[in-house]
């Protein structure tokens, strides 16, 4: 899967707990759950999305990494397969 | 029309979900009523035949009003009666007829203006009334229609609340609280290390949709704490306090629009943890569509108000009549902490409550917390 195809993936996840928000407004180095006021049951919703999704189960110890859409997306690169 | 709220006095029936003939079985969903606090689902509290219906999708009708006649249970007509959960303790009182309820300042209106502003799609809680303590006349909704004479239905989010109702109906509750109860205020710090660490090993092997959040924890340890102390658990009426047998947790949520909504999980103190979690998780996932059931917004014995990970220290809540208890978490942060006699980082939470002093008193309140706190250290027995 491609960055592009991936990046639409976080964008759509991301429309269903901040359904107000425009994901390409924002830019991809801001904090995610600062950008978009994710809360901590918005953020678990967020990772069962991309889980379902992608097959990729992130797990809690690699929430640092998902700081960013840059940093979130450099990871699903790597374990999506 | 159920009562979901003690500000509420009508709401307005958007469908029916059954259809006469159908056999309905007590928790079931009959219709949908548009409320201050947008769409709600009503339930049945009888097993029965629906007969038929006495209200069309569109009309509006008083909270208490007859909805539907269901056989079944003799021939009473019913519909999703007022909230009054169904064990409760009344130590030597006669049962209440109906929740009594203040004045209000929500939309005291003649039954004219009301029918001009249903008419008009007008909402009645913008102005103030020239009547008999600020009621709105029919006059004061033709002035202020001439003023707009574009006034049209307040543009409502897909997710069916309206965001200035809510506003009002929170205020309207919130004055209430300020001007009837009593409150005394309690806080206290709690070192939640242990919970954490006990959270981070369960959810380690735990796919995303199992897995539990802090706040799991923090609800069911009020739950069981509220066992030892139902003083804490119940509502004050017209003829004082009454204790609820059963404990349904109110959890604040915040509406990402602005408002929130504080639907209750029932009986709380006899879920599983994760039990506990999945509804929670429903709950939020509802009130971001807007949908919920009669039964979860008119019968919290008791709200939890939690700021989450991203806010401040502390919150000093304040008590939704005619519960008698709130209580608020902060945001847990590292702090330093004492040990023996040495400084060390933990992870600290500040614990706050508000309780009506025509109840309980500091004292009591205190020992809620402190409950509380004893329980949160002990992650795997909750």
């Amino acid at each position: 899967m491609t960055r592009e195809q991936l990046r639409l993936i976080v964008n759509e996840a991301l429309g269903d707990v901040a359904p107000e928000a425009t994901p390409d407004t924002v830019s991809d180095d801001n904090d995610l759950r600062e950008a978009f006021d994710i809360d901590s049951i918005g953020f678990l919703e967020f990772v069962t999305t991309l889980h379902e999704r992608l097959g990729v189960d992130i797990p809690e110890i690699d929430y640092p990494l998902l700081r960013t859409r840059a940093t979130l997306l450099d990871y699903l690169t790597r374990h999506v397969v | 029309m159920p009562s979901l709220g003690a500000d509420m006095e009508a709401g307005t029936l958007v469908e029916w979900l059954k259809h006469p003939g159908d056999v309905l079985k007590s928790g079931d969903i009959i219709g949908v009523v548009e409320t201050q606090k947008g769409a709600i689902e009503v339930e049945v509290f009888t097993s029965g035949i629906l007969q038929r219906f006495l209200v069309e999708p569109g009309t509006t009708v008083p909270v208490g009003a007859a909805l539907a006649e269901i056989d079944g249970v003799g021939e009473t007509p019913v519909a999703a009666p007022s909230p009054e959960p169904a064990a409760i303790i009344r130590p030597g009182q006669r049962p209440l007829p109906a929740i009594a309820r203040p004045p209000s300042s929500i939309a005291v209106a003649s039954p004219a203006a009301r029918k001009l502003a249903a008419d008009r799609s007008f909402d009645l809680t913008t102005i103030r009334g020239s009547g008999p303590d600020g009621a709105v006349l029919f006059t004061d909704v033709e002035a202020a229609l001439k003023q707009s004479p574009t006034a049209k239905p307040s543009a409502k989010p897909a997710s069916g609340i309206d965001p200035q109702a809510m506003r009002a109906a929170i205020g309207a509750a919130m004055s209430r609280a300020k001007r009837e109860i009593p409150h005394y205020y309690l806080a206290h710090s709690v070192e939640i290390g242990t919970a954490q660490a006990w959270l981070t090993r369960t959810n380690a092997g735990r796919p995303p949709a199992q897995r539990l959040l802090l706040a799991a924890l923090f609800i069911k340890a009020l739950a069981l704490a509220l066992r030892k102390l139902p003083e804490f658990n119940g509502f004050y009426r017209a003829a004082g306090f009454e204790a609820s047998a059963r404990i349904h947790i109110g959890s604040a949520i915040a509406l990402r629009g602005g408002g929130l909504v504080a639907p209750a999980i029932h009986d709380t103190d006899a879920l599983a943890l994760d039990d506990v979690m999945a509804r929670l998780r429903d709950l939020v996932s509802r009130v971001r569509t807007g949908r919920f059931r009669s039964s979860e917004l008119s019968d919290p014995t008791i709200t939890l108000t939690s700021l989450g990970d991203r806010g401040v220290d502390m919150v000093v809540p304040v008590i939704y009549p005619p519960q008698v208890t709130v209580v608020g978490l902060g945001t847990p942060r590292l702090r330093p902490w004492i040990v023996g006699d040495q400084v060390v980082v933990r992870s600290v939470i500040d614990i706050s409550m508000a309780g009506d002093h025509r109840v309980s008193d500091g004292h009591r309140g205190s020992l809620l917390l402190s409950t509380w706190a004893e329980l949160i250290q002990k992650p795997e027995s909750l």
